[in-house]
């Protein structure tokens, strides 16, 4: 292989190119509390956070530190306590764009074929769902296949869940979150179950199928080799309550390889995120 | 496979290995047939008033199924209502084991007040005593549907209805099986109980008519024949639940890597 080149872009008005072109996700003045009165927990302190349309986020930091509540605040699965969580220009329960999931369970229906299971949601959502009896039937599962395919899944959509390994059933989750061409993808630890070479495989189909379909992504992780390999800006948060602490852009071109996670450039962006999140997990103790 | 059919063969043995015994038994001692009657002398007295117990054997099952079908539709429905809403589940729950807890004996009685000796007694304790394992075992398979795909499904716009069609009730389909095989006993119990107590017609009721002419060849034929068709609804139920949810009991041994 040729000696990867880290180029860095060149830098816009902003200085931050990922926060140019229309906003997909918005989260003014937003804290969430769990409980009440004396048992009150404060998951998540007031946070303020945009997402540009067709950009891949990452979130790091401690773990409890609000990361996932701030997922699910945007998946419109937590209420917030405070503020306002907007996206796609509404707010996040009118569902105004069309979103896909995964977490670190692959949480296939053992009863389903991988075919079927990555089709679920398309039973579920307009306007896939009434077209779903009509003829469009064999269209659809030709885009399940054309998507197993990306992922390396070609011979197994017949097979059940049981009959496929870890890494496997994760690639299914991926298209099973994809089907339905979410505009925003909603990723929990989706590798963090994996061992180290099958992650750094499903990396790059990631970033394959990402470069591919665009949609915008939010990755919350504790990985920051993951971190900085996906994603185009990652945030740090601090311990609970969190907050966002660091939000910082990575340059690096793409398609990224996995050679360039170990190029001085890139250790050194890791290095100064693992700063952020040791300082941080120190300050709660 | 192999070890499959060597326990059906020791199984199939032991039955034999028991009657064998038993007619060892009567024979040694010399035991009255008032008293216990020997298995060939059960099993003749089967075969030859074959005519005669057929219409019973009919009425019991018929009364066990009528039974069994509506204490499913109603376990189905009570199991979905108190898996699906936490609120109801711990609402109702005590009631519920209350109402299991009453032998159900006690209640032929009031059926029969209300509704005269004869099938429909039969068919309301079948029901009330085979619901209750299917209300359970629905709740349990509803409430341990996973968060996180609950979440995803959620995230996705899904209704309540949705989640419960696509995910809560396939999910509940082993647990409802395993149920069926445990309920569909108990209907046939409660069946036999209450034509035993009020009716004249079923193999209840030829029991308690074959003892009060101390025909006992007679009584441990009508026993014979439940426990006959006891296995073979059981067994039937079972190979139902391996058909339809297989997927739950698979090995693990053909895992592609």
């Amino acid at each position: 292989m040729n000696r990867m080149q880290l180029k860095w872009p060149e830098q816009t008005a902003s200085g931050n190119p990922s926060l140019e072109g229309p906003t997909a996700v918005e989260l003014s003045g937003v804290s969430v509390t769990f409980g009440r009165g004396e048992q009150a927990v404060p998951a998540l302190a007031q946070t303020t956070l945009r997402i540009a349309d067709g950009d891949f986020l990452a979130l790091v930091g401690p773990s409890g530190c609000g990361k996932s509540t701030i997922l699910r605040l945007v998946g419109g699965l937590v209420r917030p306590s405070t503020g306002v969580v907007v996206v796609g220009g509404r707010e996040v329960a009118a569902k105004a764009l069309r979103i896909g999931m995964a977490f670190q369970n692959p949480t296939l229906l053992p009863w389903l074929t991988i075919e079927q299971n990555v089709l679920l949601p398309l039973k579920i959502v307009e306007p896939y769902r009434s077209e779903f009896r009509k003829k469009r039937r064999t269209e659809f599962r030709d885009k399940a296949h054309a998507l197993l395919d990306q992922v390396g899944l070609s011979g197994f959509a017949s097979r059940f869940p049981w009959q496929l390994s870890g890494g496997m059933l994760q690639r299914a989750n991926l298209c099973r979150a994809l089907i339905h061409e979410p505009r925003l993808l909603l990723l929990d630890e989706p590798f963090g179950a994996l061992d180290q070479f099958t992650r750094e495989e499903l990396w790059s189909t990631l970033q394959t199928l990402w470069l591919a379909h665009r949609p915008t992504v939010l990755l919350v992780t504790h990985d920051l080799r993951e971190a900085g390999f996906l994603a185009n800006r990652i945030c740090v948060m601090s311990a609970r309550p969190g907050r966002i602490i660091d939000d910082s852009s990575v340059p690096f071109q793409r398609p990224r390889t996995i050679q360039m996670t170990f190029e001085p450039d890139f250790v050194a962006l890791n290095q100064r995120l693992r700063e952020f999140i040791v300082s941080a997990r120190s300050e709660n103790t | 496979m192999r070890q499959n059919l060597t326990q059906k063969f020791w199984s199939g043995g032991l039955i034999v290995l028991f009657f064998v015994l038993w007619e060892l038994f009567c024979l040694a001692t010399g035991m009255s047939d008032l008293v216990l009657p020997r298995p060939s002398q059960v099993f003749a007295t089967m075969f030859n008033r074959f005519p005669v117990l057929w219409p019973h054997i009919l009425q019991t099952l018929s009364t066990t199924m009528i039974g069994f079908v509506l204490g499913v539709a109603l376990g189905v429905l009570l199991g979905a209502i108190i898996g699906v809403s936490k609120v109801a589940y711990d609402t109702a729950y005590p009631l519920l084991i209350g109402f299991s807890s009453i032998p159900k004996v006690a209640v032929v009685p009031i059926f029969v007040l209300w509704f005269g000796s004869g099938s429909v007694p039969a068919v309301l304790t079948a029901l009330s005593i085979c619901f209750f394992p299917i209300v359970v075992n629905i709740a349990t398979g509803l409430a341990t549907t996973e968060p996180e795909l609950e979440d995803v499904l959620k995230a996705l716009g899904a209704s309540k209805f949705d989640i419960l069609w696509n995910v809560g009730l396939p999910r509940t389909m082993p647990f409802f099986f395993a149920s069926l095989k445990v309920a569909v006993s108990y209907a046939f119990v409660g069946a036999v109980l209450s034509e035993t107590v009020a009716s004249n017609r079923g193999i209840g009721n030829v029991m308690m008519t074959a003892s009060s002419n101390f025909n006992v060849p007679l009584v441990f034929a009508g026993l014979f024949i439940l426990a006959i068709l006891g296995v073979a609804l059981y067994l039937i139920f079972s190979l139902i639940e391996q058909r339809i949810t297989g997927w739950a009991t698979r090995k693990n041994d053909l895992v592609v890597t």
